[in-house]
């Protein structure tokens, strides 16, 4: 039953598993949730999360609607508060700077921790303007430092030789999958360590979300991604540690592998499955 | 078969009363350019009143008119753009800005007359009397004045600009604050680069619709500042240190004409009903004709604005 899960309909790339490396799991952790909480006004989103998100690999969050994903990841950096009031219990931590303490600064916090969001967002500008509009306001390279640093992104996010030739036209005017990807050299042009993904490919066709999968097994070599998935196949197929969320808390976490062929919780089985959810 | 009788009913009905709005506007419209198209010469619209306002031209209440919404635009555009900003970007869903945001739409409906009581008692005799007092010396501010006037019809078109600037901020979608939020822009990095540009063209010609609107109110600047009569413009000459140039400027402390009162004054206290009639149809077409420029320069800015920013 679970095997069929993981028969996606493409096959799994891999890069080769370094023999000294002691897998994921054990990796210095580059976030880490301590007992978090998280409350809107009138609703509690998340409970008691104690989480570690290993640097440099690929952390998928999967479960039903409501169970807090969007939440999780809007969590780290900080997205979550905006327009409303929020409740934060116990710790998350980036690089063991404490995100919720005192004097935090959401600005250079925002410009490590990168995002993606469900539907491509690009701003009513030029492709250009939405590749340099993170290193502008960061006061970032300009002229051409900007040029080089907008070229490498887009290289980056596997866009440039579509859009090399019309650097100045709408950004509008691209596809949706071109979008998303535009979003991505958009993050990536002030580089980050983190990358957030909320479901980045729910959007997309089947090939614009392959070519976004296809993105993320390279993201994983420079950077800590963490995505939130409706799509098991998906979640099976890019990432290398899964973590199942139900009703604001964690049931369970441990490697994809893992997850997907042999879970602990009966809950997670179920919902892997497709009995609920 | 009954469905299609009621169709045809509320077709008609909803047909009936579009082209009624149409012949209503079309027959006050015609009324006004068939009674002053007569009127209007050269002479007509570059001089001044004669013989007791039964002959002669309106230029002095032409000038007035534009200039007052000139200085109207100057301080309810910058104000009423900031204050809009302010409640959607930065107030937020607070208690506060609920409360910013009941007290702008009460503000629209006041009736106008309150506004010109108001704009007395406000900036005349407080404003006004407090600065001459502090000045010492003569009456300069504590009176009637085309400064006065047109703060007063800022007051009133304020809440308009308000509550049309807010409504081109909250056409923004949510998701392009978010993405700049995101890449670490602050909350004036995101409105001064993603949201502004996108509703410059609704803030424009939202606030050129409400002041186009105020500048033909009489109410306000009936006890502010217009002139039944003034047989000189409102111009001061002023001379510029060290150079004894001296240059003719619009003076912002004097009475002044102004092309709606003129019509009030020529309907109710003409001397001669019979023989200013003219003159009223033309000076309300004058009226109609500057309002309606208003109105077309924003038309022509929002085409020009949706174009731009498909095209950047």
């Amino acid at each position: 039953m679970t095997r069929a899960v993981l028969a996606a309909p493409r096959p799994r790339i891999r890069a080769a598993v370094d023999p000294a490396d002691p897998g994921p799991g054990t990796r210095a952790a580059k976030i880490t949730f301590r007992g978090m909480g998280f409350s809107y006004p009138g609703r509690r989103a998340l409970s008691g999360v104690t989480l570690d998100i290993p640097d440099k690999r690929v952390t998928a969050i999967i479960g039903p609607s409501g169970c807090g994903k969007s939440t999780l990841i809007k969590s780290i950096n900080r997205i979550a508060e905006i327009g409303t009031e929020v409740k934060v219990e116990g710790e998350v931590r980036l690089d063991d700077q404490d995100l919720y303490g005192p004097g935090v600064d959401l600005v250079d916090l925002r410009r490590r921790v990168g995002m993606l969001f469900q539907k491509p967002n690009p701003f009513p500008k030029s492709i250009y303007e939405n590749v340099a509009f993170g290193p502008r306001i960061h006061g970032t390279g300009g002229g051409a430092e900007l040029e080089a640093i907008v070229e490498r992104s887009l290289r980056q996010a596997a866009l440039w030789d579509e859009v090399s030739e019309r650097m100045r036209t709408p950004a509008m005017e691209l596809s949706g999958g071109q979008q998303q990807r535009l979003c991505l050299a958009r993050v990536l042009a002030v580089d980050p360590d983190v990358i957030l993904m909320d479901e980045p490919c729910s959007a997309l066709d089947p090939i614009s979300t392959a070519r976004i999968e296809e993105l993320i097994e390279e993201l994983r070599e420079r950077y800590t991604v963490v995505i939130v998935t409706h799509n098991m196949q998906q979640a099976a197929r890019v990432s290398d540690r899964t973590v199942f969320l139900l009703n604001g808390s964690l049931v369970e976490v441990g490697e994809t592998e893992t997850i997907f062929t042999n879970p602990t919780d009966r809950r997670t089985e179920d919902y892997i499955t497709g009995r609920f959810g | 078969m009954r469905r299609a009788v009621l169709e045809q009913i509320a077709l008609g009905i909803l047909r009936g009363t579009a082209w009624a709005i149409l012949g209503a506007t079309a027959f006050l419209l015609g009324s006004i350019a068939l009674g002053g198209a007569g009127v209007i010469t050269w002479e007509f619209l570059t001089a001044e009143p004669t013989e007791g306002m039964t002959h002669g031209g309106i230029f002095p209440a032409i000038f007035g008119t534009i200039c007052i919404t000139l200085f109207m635009i100057g301080m309810a555009l910058p104000l009423g753009v900031c204050a809009a900003i302010y409640m959607v970007e930065y107030a937020g869903r607070s208690s506060l800005a609920r409360v910013i945001r009941a007290s702008v739409n009460n503000l629209a409906g006041i009736p106008s007359i309150v506004f010109g009581l108001f704009g007395v008692g406000f900036f005349v005799l407080f404003v006004g009397r407090s600065i001459d007092r502090v000045r010492g010396g003569e009456m300069l501010f504590g009176q009637p004045a085309m400064l006065w006037a047109a703060a007063t019809l800022a007051a009133l078109v304020l809440p308009v600009i308000i509550v049309s600037t807010a409504e081109a901020l909250n056409a923004v979608p949510r998701s392009h604050r978010e993405a700049a939020f995101a890449l670490g822009a602050t909350r004036w990095q995101t409105v001064s680069r993603v949201v502004l540009p996108q509703a410059r063209a609704g803030i424009l010609t939202g606030s050129i619709l409400s002041v186009s609107r105020g500048a033909g109110e009489t109410a306000p600047i009936l006890f502010t500042g217009c002139a039944y009569f003034l047989p000189r413009l409102p111009v001061a000459h002023l001379t510029i240190p060290f150079t004894g140039l001296s240059v003719p400027m619009v003076n912002p402390l004097d009475q002044f004409m102004e092309l709606s009162y003129h019509i009030f004054i020529m309907a109710t206290q003409s001397t001669d009903a019979a023989v200013t009639r003219p003159i009223q149809y033309g000076t309300t077409l004058v009226l109609v004709g500057l309002t309606f420029l208003l109105n077309l320069s924003a038309i022509w800015l929002r085409a020009r604005y949706r174009r731009r920013l498909v095209a950047s």
